[in-house]
Order: structure tokens, then C-alpha cells, then sequence
């Protein structure tokens, strides 16, 4: 278990024990973000490494993770509490059998913490020995605007009211990270109280160094070719440009393939692993496929 | 106006009438209000009584240019008033186009100040001011409603567009996944069902129920302004602006040979001022067209951000493409399968034998749920009924609507 980092060079280099490879930006937001006990808002396209930041986070600090998967109509019941209706019912029908007439009694055993289903925002006020969880809220764009406006008492004062039992406060603020796919924009009421963040693609020699981390078993050469690959499939008017998620699953699966370095044919049969759409893959594949690969070859040919 | 302060109620008295008319919720209780506060506050000088007036009058930010103008026109030298008139007569019921953009809420100023030629020597216009509204009768208006947009004149052309302000657009609503108590829902709500039991001790489990909350779905609407759409866009900007208006989650783009996102700027209440900065916002006014492009950036850029969620789309064009139209119909898929339902609004349908020839219009044709023709007040009121009616899935729409209409 470690503190929580003293300064943006302690933020850099917890990051970099858990594995991940960040720009000095983001290291700076994070480590106001933990110093002042803000919400991180995370935004950027899917697959650039937003929700892992809450997962080296909860691993390198020792910390609980809680997350909230967020989907269209999302609802207190599934996102902050609920209560176990079968088992009040049974109380009920017991405290008659057994003649118990204090009704004031039986509502406060019925709506007591025993019956009360805790779901992630409740679970992450909640205390924990190891310091106050990484609560992680992800993909908040897919919500409706009801479920935004909620939030925004529990991300101010870390407190959620339950009207028939009690507010609960959290003791220690959690670290929350929301991130966003921007499908839809946020309000700006949750977006001021959190610090923002975009992270977009990274240059060549950081998604270098995120391969070397994460598929270390590929061939220097292939990783360089990977590299320069999906750098310039971005420069590409595609629908939806790869991100270093599908880089690495890429990369992995021509390791599976042992191939040591790309060739027209192998980079034809494995397209699907980097685009997912298939406009985007019938203009990549074939000629566009190779002038590129012919291209990534002719630079590195010349770095050497 | 210090010295004379007798006449000083009478005069906020008249301003507050003017503002009425100009169009700002302003009543007799205001007007007393703002008596008293400005009893209260002295008139020391002209700007703190600008600030008092502006305090007891206007409630929101879009009110602020109306009353700011009003006011410097009102609270001056009387002698200076009626030179003011003199020169905003001319302006005054000439050709709605040919008056600049930026004049437009002085314009409608200076009709709630002066509302007809013959009534500004006088001192109290604003009476005539109501019967002139009510002139537009209600068969002035049945035959507005057939009228083609076109050939209209500029005085129908302004009664046409009171008419759209008044339109509502009733989108039918789709169930979402939140429940609202409603004591003939179809599901039991245990948590309400278990707190009322409480009241009688458990005695009594009253079943309490709920059904689901049903809202309408976004609305995105991409309008055509090209030159060959010019007789009809600003009154489609007009319609925009009332829909923007009425509800949430709608979003306006307008595109001739670029995309612009207008939404931000139909948002702003007071529909002169939303329409002026729209066009400073918009470059390509009445030039070329290329829906193509347009509709790929839109793609690329916006689709994912503003149709998610099911989102209903309205295409207002003419279908006429200068340039190739390859990429159209490949577009014109992608946009039909990333919304709930599209719309294609086209003005030419007004002819009867209209058929879908001009290659743009071809390529659009086989990707849209429904096609209607939107050239008077009526095809726009058919159109809010064809909205609130429920519909059937994209999927199995697109066959059927299809057949009648190509």
C-alpha cells in the first residue's frame, strides 16, 4: 500500500509502477485531482486508456476499486441503493406472529442498514481500512440527464440521502474517475466541480513504450512496424480511427500468430483486430494496406 | 425628466406598456413595482434609473437587448422621440429581406412603438397596437395556410412566421427505463408499497404502483440553405427556431457547401436576435450545394455525439447536388442507420407529379423512413401530426412507406 503521491514526479512515476505510460498532462491533472480531492473527468475515444487509469490507481495505492458501468436509464436502485423487499415482507409477517404492535418499532427494524442492498455509489462512501476506494464512473455520456443531475450531490459533498434510514457521509472522500466516450456532451454543473481531462492518441514513441510494456513477448521490429502502422492508419479519413487498445490487441495477436514482422497478407487477414467497421476496413484493405506498409518500411528503413 | 417628477408614474406607466408590446411579460403589478422601486431607489441619475427599471422588468438574459433599446429610446427628450420615429418609419413595412440583420429587434420595437403610420402623432399607440394583431383573422389565416411560401409578399411572409412561432412540434414519446408512481401502472413499486404498510404498523399492505415515464426521443434537424432553397430557408429558420425552443435535446445544423451547427444560437429566446447571429454564424449562405460532403462531416463529427439516445431526424432539402454524388447515397445509409427514423422534407414535393429524377434526390430517396413535402403552413402542421402518431421500427419502415410515395 503506498500514500498518495507528493508531487507530479511521484504521480509520473506511480503510474509508471503500475504500468502505464502517461504524458506529463495527465500526470499534472491527476495528481490535483488526488491532492484536492476533485473528480477526474476523464474524456477522449474509446480504447486511448481512460478507464485504466482507475485500474492502476487501485492497484498501485492498495485501494479498493468500485466501479459503475453506466447505461441509458440508469437508476438509484442499481447505482446507489436498494432495499431487499422479499426479506422486509418476511420481517413484517414475522413481528405479527409474534403480536409486536409498536409501529414506529418495526419501521425502524424494516428500514434498518440489515435490509439495505448497497449498490457502487453507497459502497464507495463507505470506510475501508486499506484508505477511501477508487470509485470509477464509467461512461457517463451513456446516461440520461436525470441520472447526471444526481450525481451531482453525491460528488460535491460525498453524501447520499436515504429518506427512510439516514444520510450517509462518507469519512474520507473517495478517488473518483468518471470518464466519457462523448457521445453525448456533459453538463457543465458536474463538469466544474471535477478536473478535466482529454486524453487523446499518443505520439509514436510513447505508444512504443506502452507496447514494449504491455505485449513485451513481440519482436522489437514488429513493434516498430505496429507502431508506424497504426500512426499512420490515424492520418486515414476512417469512421473510427484505432485507439492503443486495439494497437495492443493487434500486436498480441500477431505475436499469437508468431510472426515477426507485417506483410500485405498477414496485415489483410488480421485488419478486423484494428478497424471495426467494415467501410473503414474495405478502403484499408488491399492497395491502401500495402502503399502503407510500403511507406512504414521506407521510414524505418531510413531511422536505421 | 428629474425635475418633473409628477408625470414620472405615468411615464413608467408608458414604458412598461411599450415593453408589453415590444413582447415582455409585463403587467400592471410590474408597472407598480417599478414605481415603487423607483420611489425607493431615487432617480438620481440616468443609470441608476436604468438599473431599478431593469431589475423590476427583466427576468431573463434574452430581455436585456429589447429592454436596453427601449429604454434609450424611451426615456429621451420627447422632441428626440419623435425624430426617432421619423427615422424608423421608412424601415417600417418594407420588404422583410431588405432590412439589415441587425435592426430586426429594433424593428419590432419600433412597431410596438408605432404601429401604424397614422397612429403616431398620438400619444398611446398601443391599443391599435392588439387590433392589428387581431386583423389576421382566422380565414386570413386559412388561406395563409395554402399559401406557397414562394409567392408570398412580405407582409404574409410576416404573418406566416407568427403562425410558426406558434407551432408546436408533438414528437410521440418512447418508454425510457424510469418508472414515475401512477396508481394504474402495471408494476408493483415495493419500495412506496412498504413504506405505506409502515403507516398502518403492517397491518395493511396497500399495493402501490408505477408505470414507466415516457419521453420523447432527441430531434436533429439538417436544413438545406443553398441558393436554390433561398425563398424558403429563413422561413424554415424561422420553424427551427420554434422547435429548438419547445423542447430539450434538439439539435440544428444547416448546411449548404459546409456544416454549421446552429443549435447554440436558436437556443436565444427572442427569435430576431437568434436569427441575426445565425447569420453571422453561417458563411454559405444561398450558394452551392454539397450535400454529400456536408452529410459526411456530419457523419463523422456529430452522429455519434448528438444520435445517440434514438434520435428522430428531419433532412430539409431539395435533393439538388452541384457536386458529384457518389458519396451520397453511401452517407445517406450511414445517417439512416445511426438515427431511430429520417425524415426527408423536401419544398419541390409541392408540385403533384413530383418524382425523386435530379441525381442527388435519387441517391437520398431509398435511405429515408418517410418523404413529405413542406412548402406551406399546412404540410408544416401535417407534419407535427405525422409526428405524433406512433411508428414502427426503422427496419421494417423503410419497405413499406416506400412503395406509395417513389
Amino acid at each position: 500500500m503506498r500514500t498518495l503521491p507528493a508531487s507530479i514526479d511521484d504521480t509520473l512515476t506511480l503510474l509508471q509502477d503500475g504500468n502505464y505510460v502517461a504524458d506529463r498532462a495527465l500526470a499534472t491533472t491527476l495528481f490535483l485531482s488526488l491532492k484536492l480531492g476533485r473528480p477526474l473527468f476523464l474524456e477522449g475515444d474509446a480504447g486511448v486508456g481512460k478507464t485504466e487509469i482507475a485500474n492502476v490507481l487501485s492497484r498501485t495505492l492498495g485501494r479498493r476499486l468500485v466501479r459503475l458501468q453506466c447505461y441509458e436509464g440508469l437508476d438509484v436502485a442499481s447505482a446507489v441503493y436498494e432495499w431487499n423487499y422479499p426479506a422486509q415482507m418476511v420481517e413484517i409477517r414475522l413481528a405479527e406472529a409474534e403480536g409486536v404492535r409498536d409501529r414506529k418499532q418495526l419501521a425502524s427494524d424494516i428500514f434498518s442498514e440489515r435490509f439495505l442492498i448497497k449498490r457502487p455509489l453507497l459502497q464507495a462512501l463507505e470506510p475501508d481500512t486499506a484508505g477511501a476506494p477508487v470509485l470509477l464512473i464509467d461512461e457517463l455520456d451513456r446516461t440520461d440527464e436525470p441520472f447526471e443531475a444526481y450525481l451531482l450531490e453525491v460528488l460535491s459533498d460525498f453524501q447520499i440521502t436515504i429518506p427512510e434510514f439516514e444520510t450517509v457521509k462518507a469519512k474520507e472522500a473517495p478517488i473518483v474517475i468518471i470518464t466519457s466516450n462523448r457521445t453525448r456532451e456533459i453538463h457543465d454543473a458536474l463538469k466544474r466541480r471535477c478536473y478535466y481531462h482529454w486524453i487523446g492518441y499518443p505520439d509514436a514513441g510513447r505508444e512504443l513504450s506502452i507496447l514494449n510494456l504491455k505485449v513485451p513477448n513481440a519482436g522489437e521490429r514488429l513493434s516498430r512496424e505496429v507502431v508506424a502502422f497504426v500512426q499512420s492508419l490515424r492520418e486515414q479519413d476512417l469512421f473510427k480511427l484505432p485507439g492503443i487498445a486495439e494497437t495492443i490487441d493487434w500486436a498480441s495477436a500477431l505475436v499469437q500468430l508468431d510472426k515477426l514482422a507485417l506483410d500485405p497478407q498477414t496485415v489483410n487477414d488480421t485488419l478486423g483486430v484494428l478497424l471495426k467497421y467494415q467501410d473503414d476496413i474495405a478502403r484499408i484493405q488491399g492497395s491502401e494496406a500495402a502503399k502503407i506498409l510500403d511507406q512504414v518500411n521506407a521510414e524505418l528503413a531510413a531511422v536505421r | 425628466m428629474a425635475e418633473d417628477t409628477g408625470r414620472l408614474p405615468d411615464n413608467i406607466m408608458h414604458f412598461g406598456r411599450v415593453l408589453r408590446a415590444a413582447g415582455l411579460p409585463v403587467g400592471p403589478g410590474r408597472v407598480i413595482e417599478a414605481v415603487r422601486a423607483v420611489e425607493a431607489a431615487g432617480i438620481g441619475s440616468r443609470e441608476d434609473l436604468y438599473w431599478t427599471l431593469h431589475a423590476v422588468f427583466v427576468n431573463r438574459r434574452d430581455q436585456r437587448e429589447l429592454f436596453d433599446q427601449a429604454f434609450h429610446i424611451f426615456w429621451r427628450n420627447p422632441r428626440i422621440l419623435e425624430k426617432a420615429m421619423s427615422i424608423l418609419l421608412p424601415t417600417f413595412g418594407t420588404e422583410a429581406d431588405d432590412a439589415p440583420q441587425a435592426s430586426e429587434a429594433n424593428r419590432r420595437l419600433a412597431d410596438a412603438l408605432f404601429p401604424t403610420e397614422k397612429q403616431v402623432a398620438e400619444e398611446k399607440p398601443q391599443e391599435e397596437e392588439t387590433l392589428l394583431d387581431a386583423a389576421f383573422t382566422f380565414s386570413a389565416r386559412e388561406e395563409l395556410k395554402h399559401r406557397d411560401f414562394e409567392s408570398m409578399s412580405a407582409e404574409e411572409i410576416e404573418q406566416a412566421k407568427k403562425a410558426i412561432a406558434q407551432m408546436r412540434l408533438p414528437i410521440v414519446d418512447v418508454p425510457t427505463r424510469r418508472f414515475r408512481p401512477n396508481p394504474r401502472g402495471r408494476r408493483v413499486d415495493m419500495r412506496a408499497t412498504l413504506r405505506a404498510s409502515m403507516r398502518t404498523g403492517g397491518d395493511i399492505i396497500p399495493l402501490k404502483r408505477r408505470s414507466r415515464i415516457r419521453r420523447h426521443p432527441p430531434l436533429v434537424v439538417l436544413c438545406d440553405i443553398s441558393g436554390s432553397m433561398s425563398r424558403y430557408s429563413r422561413m424554415f429558420l424561422h420553424f427551427m427556431h420554434a422547435v429548438t425552443n419547445d423542447r430539450d435535446r434538439v439539435h440544428t445544423f444547416v448546411f449548404g457547401t459546409r456544416l454549421t451547427n446552429v443549435t447554440r444560437y436558436l437556443r436565444q429566446k427572442d427569435v430576431d436576435v437568434a436569427l441575426a447571429d445565425v447569420s453571422e454564424g453561417v458563411q454559405d449562405w444561398s450558394g452551392g450545394t454539397r450535400i454529400g460532403a456536408c452529410l459526411h462531416e456530419f457523419n463523422t463529427f456529430w452522429s455519434r455525439r448528438v444520435l445517440g439516445q434514438g434520435a428522430l431526424a428531419l433532412l430539409i432539402t431539395d435533393g439538388l447536388d452541384r457536386e458529384g454524388t457518389e458519396n451520397l447515397a453511401f452517407e445517406m445509409e450511414r445517417l439512416h442507420k445511426s438515427c431511430r427514423r429520417l425524415i426527408w422534407l423536401n419544398p419541390l414535393m409541392r408540385y403533384e407529379k413530383y418524382e425523386a429524377k435530379a441525381a442527388g434526390a435519387r441517391q437520398i430517396v431509398p435511405h429515408v423512413d418517410e418523404f413529405r413535402s413542406i412548402h406551406n403552413l399546412e404540410s408544416i402542421a401535417d407534419l407535427a401530426s405525422t409526428l405524433s402518431r406512433s411508428w414502427p421500427r426503422t427496419e421494417e419502415a423503410t419497405a413499406t412507406t416506400w412503395g406509395a410515395v417513389a
